[in-house]
């Protein structure tokens, strides 16, 4: 696969601050890529580099074969981007918005803009100073998804969207990645994330600390059990890979490490089960338990 | 009365922010005045020597319309005639750009309803933004009564002196709380305050030099000539009592304002624009001419009528030497009417040529407040590059001025012309005004630059317009060093009505705003956005 997003080591920092310390991420054609971090990781700031408006103080980055620096003005016409604080100008309608900044990346296609304003129902008249939030950021969502560009850039964009906008927006990401639509999505909201992205990335600190597609993730942790059993639960705590073991007469609740799952499993067979509830480590379990292991080592 | 809960951390807060801002501004308002009344002790320290000094002053119909009447010969007199209007123009500005600056500009950045939510009352920011502005006012009055008082002027022309600017600062604090009131942007709300200022001063220029005595006294500005401070008759306190009239008029109105509309809504509601963009509407430009139309049609119509008062003014000096030939006599050695006249419009269009470059200086650095404001990025992330975009607004800094420039002498010729019955002056002013245009796009280079390569640096440019103006206007009587006065590009530019003009320094003013412009856009290339 074609990579279209390709950063290594990338350094960036305001004054004193570090925004990134080496950050590294890989994108391939046609990927919708989950980028994870909580506030302040660098999502933004790396976006920033690949759009060209912030120079990178070290590293690499490619974006759509070219660099994002240099050659940012022809890039900009393959690509559309979403952010996550969306300012308008105050006496600009939405629609003169939505036409003007699909015409000044090169062009943008009226079908979809016309779909994309019923399916969002927003009203195209109405000045930018008197949008709620919601709604300046579907001016942004609609003139980004009506282009057709190769590459989509969201930063947070369904912040401020009432779950039924963001219900039409998953589906509208959807829609592209069927036409082979490569997405970087930045997020928080991570079933947004769990429910469209094929791969994601975390970051904390201006690092990449994990990178893989979802079930990849879920390989590397762990699965939470809860069950009933017919005899004494003994020996379970014991067992290699179990973690934050509890039980409570014959019901037993502990977490599991992927890799041990199967032993585990017939330790509780041994022991008569009479209800067994499992589920897969959710995004949110992932997330936090990156976030609370690096708190406690740093 | 619980709708002015908060109202004194809220002033307290104003402060914090303005404290550079507000400091700076009593700073230039006080040392400007007192440094220039002890130049006028060392330039002319005898009685006798003010005395001729006011002789030509008040016979010279050109100084009575540019600065106002003289009263007296005392440092302190001749002071308050040198400074008075100019300084109450700047008062006047400080006051209605703090006030918008903490009513109307909070509100559009949508500050004002984080801090609504909190236990403040409705009408505690107005109060706490009118109060800083009011309070900033008395503090320079009294330093600048005490820096009066230091250098030993007389006590009752040092306080009417200082409590007459600390007038102008509530009266036109007021007048920005209504206009705060009336519309639904900031821009356009200071628009109408700092046009009022503009009114003020045009009012009294056709009070003290147009035979129009009666109009000086519908301006705050005229008011702070009608006090008299330092006058060898006294002063008259009563005027004072016409500003708090309007302070206590426009205050109340504002507040009334203030009550009946919602939080960020103006007078008139909002109407639906349309759904589309017109076919024409696809360019860095075109967004640009959306943005800046308003603003150069305003300051264009600001300057005509400038330009209109100069020109009618510029005759009524005329008039005056004719009715008395013995004036004409004397004036007739110094270049005779025509000299008096060519002297006045040069100046009143040095002073037109600074008005052009606080628009140029605005306009160019609408880069950085859209920059700030995040509406770059959207147009930067398209295939728009960034040069192009920058230019879409320069031009109109570059541009927009000499068109105002250009307008404002037309006008000025043209109404001295149609009233002297001589229209070849109107070619003759109009030259003068244009002459102006390399020194004014120095200004404008000078903000460009700083956009590109010092882009936290940008309020500098108003350092500079104001060291320009007060070099231009008083420089020769502080006595400052050549050098210093040469910094100014106003100093070098050719006076074209009453000489041959040098081309050379007008190249040199070009070739120093082209490095000037062409160094803040290779600074722009090249940094980050934000």
């Amino acid at each position: 696969m074609d990579s279209v997003i390709s950063v290594s080591g990338l350094r960036k920092s305001y004054g004193h601050t570090l925004a990134l310390d080496g950050l590294d991420l890989q994108i391939s054609q046609g990927e919708v890529h989950g980028f994870l971090g909580p506030n302040g990781a660098g999502k933004t700031t790396t976006i920033r580099i690949l759009l060209g408006l912030i120079r990178a103080d070290a590293g690499q980055a490619m974006l759509l074969g070219g660099d994002p620096w240099s050659d940012s003005t022809e890039l900009h016409r393959r690509l559309a981007y979403v952010p996550g604080d969306v300012t308008l100008w105050p006496h600009l309608t939405g629609g003169e918005v939505i036409d003007l900044l699909g015409r000044l990346r090169g062009g943008l296609d009226l079908d979809k803009k016309q779909k994309l304003l019923q399916r969002f129902d927003l009203d195209p008249t109405k000045k930018g100073r008197t949008y709620s939030k919601g709604n300046r950021q579907k001016v942004a969502l609609i003139a980004a998804l009506s282009s057709n560009v190769e590459l989509l850039i969201l930063d947070e964009p369904t912040a401020g969207l009432d779950p039924l906008m963001e219900a039409e927006f998953r589906a509208c990401i959807n829609e592209d990645r069927h036409l082979g639509r490569t997405v970087l999505l930045a997020s928080h909201i991570l079933a947004e994330v769990e429910a469209l992205c094929d791969r994601v990335s975390i970051v904390r600190a201006g690092k990449t600390v994990e990178s893989g597609t979802l079930a990849d993730l879920r390989h590397l942790t762990r699965t939470t059990i809860s069950a009933e059993l017919a005899s004494p639960p003994t020996g379970i705590g014991e067992l290699a890979g179990v973690h934050g073991f509890q039980s409570e007469d014959s019901r037993v609740d502990f977490e599991v490490d992927s890799d041990r799952l199967g032993e585990v499993l017939s330790h509780l067979a041994r022991l008569g089960v009479r209800s067994l509830i499992s589920h897969p480590p959710t995004l949110e379990e992932l997330f936090m338990r990156h976030y609370r292991d690096a708190d406690a080592s740093t | 009365m619980n709708t002015l809960v908060g109202t004194s951390r809220l002033i307290r807060f104003i402060l914090r922010r303005e404290r550079v801002r507000l400091s700076i501004w009593l700073l230039v308002l006080t040392l400007v005045p007192v440094q220039t009344a002890n130049a006028f002790k060392a330039l002319y320290p005898s009685e006798g020597s003010r005395e001729q000094l006011v002789n030509t002053v008040a016979t010279n119909p050109a100084f009575a319309a540019l600065l106002g009447p003289i009263f007296g010969s005392s440092i302190g007199a001749v002071t308050a005639w040198r400074v008075g209007v100019i300084g109450s123009v700047l008062v006047g500005l400080m006051a209605v750009l703090t006030v918008i600056r903490h009513t109307r500009e909070e509100e559009e950045t949508g500050r004002r309803e984080l801090l609504g939510a909190t236990v403040v009352g409705r009408h505690a920011p107005l109060t706490a933004a009118l109060m800083v502005t009011a309070g900033a006012g008395l503090v320079l009055g009294l330093l600048l009564a005490a820096g009066f008082l230091g250098i030993g002027l007389e006590t009752g022309g040092a306080l009417a002196f200082g409590l007459g600017f600390s007038a102008i600062a509530l009266a036109f604090a007021m007048v920005a709380g209504v206009a705060a009131q009336l519309t639904g942007g900031a821009g356009a709300a200071r628009g109408i305050a700092v046009a009022a200022v503009g009114a003020a001063f045009v009012l009294r220029m056709f009070g003290d030099g147009g035979g129009v005595p009666w109009a000086s006294w519908l301006s705050p500005i005229g008011w702070f000539t009608q006090l008299r401070p330092f006058a060898a008759t006294g002063e008259r306190w009563w005027v004072l009592s016409l500003s708090l009239g309007l302070a206590v008029a426009l205050g109340t109105l504002g507040y009334v304002l203030s009550a009946r509309r919602d939080v960020g809504a103006g007078a008139l509601p909002p109407r639906p624009g349309p759904a589309q963009a017109a076919p024409s509407f696809r360019s860095p430009l075109g967004l640009a001419w959306r943005l800046q139309k308003g603003s150069l049609v305003g300051w264009s119509l600001g300057l005509a009528v400038l330009g209109a008062v100069y020109g009618s003014v510029g005759d009524s000096i005329g008039d005056l030497l004719t009715d008395n030939p013995q004036l004409a006599e004397i004036f007739e050695l110094l270049g005779g009417q025509q000299g008096i006249t060519d002297a006045f419009f040069s100046t009143a269009m040095g002073i037109l040529a600074v008005i052009a470059s606080a628009y140029a200086i605005r306009t160019a650095l609408r880069l950085r407040v859209e920059e700030e404001g995040l509406l770059a990025e959207p147009l930067l992330v398209t295939a728009v590059p960034r040069l192009q975009w920058a230019r879409s607004h320069l031009y109109f800094a570059l541009f927009g001025s000499v068109l105002m420039l250009g307008l404002a002498g037309l006008v000025a010729g043209a109404t001295y012309g149609a009233i002297a019955g001589d229209t070849g002056q109107m070619w003759r002013v109009l030259g003068a005004a244009l002459i102006q245009v390399p020194a004014v796009w120095v200004v404008a280079g000078v903000a460009t630059a700083l956009f590109g390569l010092a882009p936290r640096l940008t309020a500098l440019s108003w350092g500079v317009l104001v060291a320009c103006l007060v070099f231009g206007q008083l420089g020769e009587i502080l006595q400052f060093p050549r050098w210093l006065l040469n910094l100014s590009p106003f100093t070098h530019v050719p006076n074209l009505l009453a000489a041959d003009v040098n081309a050379v320094p007008l190249i040199w003013l070009l070739v120093t705003a082209a490095l000037l412009l062409s160094g803040g856009m290779a600074g722009f290339r090249r940094r980050d956005i934000g």
